[in-house]
């Protein structure tokens, strides 16, 4: 394991060879916005929060996918990122139906989180009010798509740390929907063991357990990183 | 992958009682039943089947050995596959820049009128299936229609009507 040192916002910083710029800009008290990355399954750098400015390149890469390297003079805070972050926001809440007042996970959402931290009192684009649907065929979950952001961090941990692959993405554009097997009612759906990670793992209030209150429904990712955790090092211990 | 067939005896069961599904896996046997041939296979279950049923995508799913989530995600991902069934005929509307600067927009607005449907749909009575194409590349032919897979050029909102009249009975 080599180290490398490379510049953040003009500190210089080590960090190991294997780590992404993401996982440096957090160790250097420099930490960015995230929604689709998740600790414990793939990444996909599809939301482009963490996008960063790297001196010499044009192009605007994503922290959560770009690894270290020697001698890289990073930027994580210019006003045209924090620009990009916004907009990126504000097009996720014009893309669905987001009404945090009546969310279960108001107050603990990861995208209202994003709202507040990029600083959006106001969304700039015309709603797209989309007409989706919910689904309550489960019996213990459930799936709104009004709150659905398509991070696809729940297609992600069924597949990968549960090993279902109930889950995937149909469709594309603004009509990609988030399904349950071959697009059936989720309570119908065979492969679904209802393990309920993807609900840990969901980052707004689409999945959420059902008759819960917004007080109980904080979700709890350190559950979904100790599982990964404990199966890749062997460590069953608590 | 260890047996090449990856077959459950249920699958193979639907396999041996309809030539459609033998067919269809002997494509996928060709292929040796690699995950990355899902492209392919739909393709030539679309040829076999004429659109994707449920029971297809299935079959496809468990021979293949992956997920239905994700066979469906591909399956509604391409514009080429069909998850309903073929319309007796279709009218596929060029709308590339060449048949689009000679009016082909216009025309295909009469066509939507007359047939009481948006491009890319159905009539209820599933005579008609309405399309858009981009640039199949016979520009000197603009503004271009296909008519049930035959291509008809220099078509007028009259030619075009005259024709989806007859179909649409
Ligand atoms: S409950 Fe578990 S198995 Fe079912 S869809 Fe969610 S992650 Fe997959
Ligand atoms: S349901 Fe939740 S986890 Fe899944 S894609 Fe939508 S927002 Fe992300
Ligand atoms: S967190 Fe990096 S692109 Fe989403």
């Amino acid at each position: 394991m080599a180290v490398v040192t490379l510049t953040i916002n003009d500190h210089l910083v080590s960090a190991e060879d294997h780590q992404t710029l993401l996982d440096a800009a957090k160790a250097a008290d420099a930490p960015l916005p995230t929604l689709c990355q998740l600790d414990g399954v793939s990444d996909v750098a599809a939301c482009r929060l963490c996008l960063v400015e790297i001196d010499g390149s044009p192009k605007l890469q994503p922290a959560c996918m770009t690894p270290v390297a020697e001698g890289l003079s990073v930027r994580t805070d210019t006003q045209r990122l924090r620009d990009y972050r916004r907009m990126i926001v504000e097009l996720l809440f014009a893309e669905r139906n987001h009404v945090c007042a009546v969310c279960v996970l108001n107050g603990h959402c990861e995208l209202q989180d994003l709202a507040i931290e990029v600083g959006i009192d106001h969304v700039r684009y015309e709603y797209l009010h989309p007409h989706v649907g919910v689904d309550v065929s489960h019996a213990q979950f459930g799936i709104d798509d009004n709150r659905c952001v398509l991070c696809t961090r729940c297609v992600r941990v069924c597949e990968e740390v549960e090993g279902a692959a109930t889950r995937d993405v149909m469709g594309r554009g603004t009509n990609c929907r988030i399904i349950s097997d071959l697009n059936v009612p989720w309570g119908q759906a065979d492969s679904c063991t209802s393990c309920g990670k993807c609900v840990m793992a969901c980052p707004t209030g689409a999945l959420f357990t059902q008759g819960a209150t917004t007080a109980e429904m904080e979700k709890d990712r350190s559950k979904l990183s100790y599982i990964v955790r404990a199966r890749e090092e062997h460590q069953w211990v608590r | 992958m260890a047996d090449t067939a990856g077959a459950t005896t249920e699958a193979a069961e639907t396999a041996s009682a309809d030539p459609r599904y033998q067919a269809l896996d002997a494509t996928m046997k060709r292929r040796q039943y690699r995950h990355d041939a899902l492209i392919e296979v739909l393709h030539d279950a679309q040829g076999i089947f004429g659109y994707l049923t449920t029971d297809v995508l299935t079959f496809v799913g468990r021979q293949l050995q992956l997920p239905p989530s994700h066979v469906y995600g591909v399956a509604t991902f391409y514009h080429f596959f069909s998850l309903e069934p073929p319309a007796e005929h279709t009218c596929e509307v060029c709308l590339g820049t060449a048949c689009y600067a000679k009016g082909a927009s216009a025309l295909l607005a009469e066509v939507e009128r007359e047939a009481g449907i948006a491009a890319g749909d159905t009539t209820a009575d599933g005579k008609l299936t309405l399309k858009v194409s981009r640039c199949p590349g016979a520009c000197g032919m603009a503004p271009l229609v296909v008519y049930d897979e035959v291509a008809a050029g220099h078509e007028t909102a009259e030619s075009t009507l005259r024709r989806v009249k007859g179909w649409l009975g």
